[in-house]
């Protein structure tokens, strides 16, 4: 019951759905004792993070029926808060919390301005000015580099907590050590579940129903006395609210912040597929997305690697599965699941192709 | 005396380029009425609605709702001050159940919209009223259901529960019946007859059917290239020269043949023919 409320009476609506799921949330829970190791934790906290992002996409995308470019902007302006204000303000749990809402509130203010100029029109026109602005902000951050490092962006100093320097105690637990390293990690699985539940609730809400009326048919939802437009400009901001929280999460994660890491154009695309390939319209589709996503992005190599040594001595199929070629397989690997699962893996496993 | 009108349009008009669409169309409906609106295809009897809900914006005139200017105030905000308008062409959230169809014009209603973190499921005073409603239409069994999943004549009464979710002053009706059944439209029928005996609302009843109007309206008002036409009691209204000159001489005392579709874009304008 406790449980059902938590997640908002949102039930995944399929029993290998569910075990998938529950599997995911274990998997990155225990991720640290699970999968001992630098990278597979850094696989892990980044995982968490595109969680988080990829369902506040899905508010806006799935949910709401608006297609924005910017998201990732707001994403990039969290990081940045969140590194600015550890950087300006000094090592602290205090400056992080500064810097995050300074993100935040500012990616709700452009949020507001760019949706109050554009939502009022034709989707297709929002569509355009959120791309316009997102590459107008990328040119700044570049731009501004006395404030932002440029194209090489900068790095900062987290609160020494967060350090593996740290110790909460000696010795080691189930082989790993009790440092800093650890903390962080549950710093940022925290912050990314608790950004999911409340994305989660929202959906749920009666704005969420509303949200759903306006995607199905906003000339009728205008009709029955919903102010269409002032919706939209609410999911708008609060989805980059949430993008922007994630930002600033993994702007500590990384203690760095730059324009490849946080504000790519690539990671716009790699955030709209996960939202697709997930299942567009359900939270948990941005579970699914973001999870494949991240593994496949982070071990497509390794496998490929492998195969292309199994493969030894046959004809062209080592050259085929040469780790090089892994961005080729990616792509191959997305046509394939967007032709197969058009309503994404939820809705495949919902039964609702 | 009358009661005082519910809604009133004073030479209300519209244009499309050169071409007057609706004509200065002077008209009030008092509360406890039913008017029916009738006229050829392109007489713009869609257009009137849409001029009065706010589809379209007017080139000139006055609409009033419950004395207030409400000319300029947009489709949402008409609805609010208690407008409710069904369409010609079913126009409903497809993918969602029927139930949250009518929850969310309860919603509407109640301005229950932006509560962002309570859960929309532990609002059961709402899911009571919508499946109320949903036994009044005889769509109970259906609540469940998708909207896409449901017949023509169930997307229909649907929308008639949409508009009783609202709970108006002013029911629009664009030709409720259309391409329903013969033994579907009734119950529809039967449902507007209900709304009329609950007494307080005006009734607007866009139909072709003649033997329905008959029996239904108080009142008949007739629209012919845009301008009104008639406005009176059915019987002498249905008798008049007008209507018979309107309606090309055919005897309207016969159940007329079901109409051919009207041209695009049916749902927020019709295209006049010229």
């Amino acid at each position: 019951m406790f449980f059902g409320r938590l997640i908002s009476g949102d039930r995944p609506g399929s029993p290998i759905l569910a075990i998938v799921l529950i599997a995911i949330l274990l998997g990155l829970a225990f991720a640290p004792f699970l999968f001992p190791g630098t990278r597979s934790l850094d696989t892990a906290a980044r995982i968490c993070i595109f969680i988080a992002l990829a369902a506040s996409y899905d508010l806006l995308l799935g949910y709401t029926g608006i297609v924005s470019f910017a998201h990732v902007m707001f994403f990039g302006i969290g990081a940045y808060g969140a590194a600015l204000g550890l950087d300006g303000l000094g090592r602290g749990f205090g400056s992080i919390a500064i810097g995050a809402a300074g993100g935040a509130v500012a990616a709700a203010a452009l949020a507001f301005v760019i949706g109050l100029f554009s939502l009022r029109v034709r989707a297709i026109f929002f569509a355009m000015i959120t791309l316009a602005v997102a590459s107008a902000f990328a040119v700044m951050v570049s731009q501004f580099s006395d404030i932002t490092g440029g194209e090489d962006g900068f790095s900062f100093k987290v609160p020494r907590e967060l350090t593996p320097a740290f110790k909460i105690a000696d010795g080691k637990l189930f082989g790993v050590s009790l440092n800093g390293k650890l903390l962080l990690y549950y710093f940022v699985f925290t912050g990314c579940l608790v950004l999911f539940l409340a994305l989660l609730r929202v959906v749920n809400s009666p704005f969420g129903r509303v949200l759903q009326a306006i995607r199905e048919n906003d000339f009728r939802a205008e009709a029955i006395g919903f102010r269409v437009v002032r919706y939209r400009i609410a999911a708008t901001c609060l989805s980059a609210v949430a993008a922007a929280l994630a930002g600033s999460l993994f702007a500590v994660w990384l203690r760095y912040a730059g324009p490849d890491a946080v504000l790519s154009f690539e990671i716009m695309v790699d955030v709209l597929l996960m939202v697709v390939i997930g299942g567009m319209g359900t939270m948990w589709g941005a579970v699914i997305g973001a999870t494949l996503f991240v593994i496949a992005q982070s071990y497509l190599r390794e496998v490929m690697g492998a195969l292309s040594d199994a493969t030894e001595g046959a004809p062209l199929l080592p050259d085929l599965f040469n780790p090089d070629r892994w961005l080729l397989w990616l792509g191959v690997i997305f046509v394939l699941s967007v032709y197969f699962f058009p309503t994404g893996v939820v809705g495949r496993l919902r039964g609702k192709d | 005396m009358p009661p005082a009108p519910v809604l009133e349009t004073h030479g209300l008009t519209v244009r499309f380029g050169g071409h007057v669409a609706v004509d200065a169309v002077t008209c009030a409906f008092a509360p406890g009425e039913l008017v029916a609106i009738v006229g050829p295809n392109g007489a713009g009897k869609t257009t009137y609605f849409n001029l009065i809900s706010g589809q379209i914006p007017a080139s000139a005139g006055t609409v009033m709702l419950a004395g207030r200017d409400i000319t300029r105030a947009s489709a949402s905000s008409r609805t609010r001050a208690g407008l409710g308008r069904a369409f010609q062409l079913t126009n409903l959230f497809p993918n969602l159940t029927v139930r949250e169809n009518v929850r969310l014009a309860c919603q509407a209603r109640l301005g229950r919209g932006f509560r962002l973190f309570s859960l929309a499921s532990d609002d059961r005073e709402l899911t009571a009223e919508a499946e109320a409603i949903l036994a009044r239409v005889r769509l109970a069994s259906l609540a469940g259901q998708t909207v896409a999943a449901l017949s023509h004549g169930d997307q229909r009464k649907l929308e008639v529960a949409i508009l009783i979710a609202l709970d108006p002053l002013v029911y629009m009706f664009d030709e409720p019946t259309a391409g329903m059944s013969a033994d579907e439209a009734p119950v529809v029928l039967d449902l507007i007859a209900e709304l009329k005996a609950d007494a307080g609302r005006a009734i607007l009843l866009v139909e072709h059917k003649m033997d329905v109007i008959g029996k239904l309206a108080d009142r008949i008002i007739v629209l012919h290239n845009g301008a009104l036409a008639a406005d009176g009691e059915p019987a002498e209204v249905i008798a008049s020269d007008v209507v018979q000159e309107a309606y090309l001489g055919r005897d309207l005392t016969e159940p007329a043949p079901e109409p051919a579709p009207e041209p695009t874009p049916e749902s927020t304008g019709e295209t006049p023919h010229v």
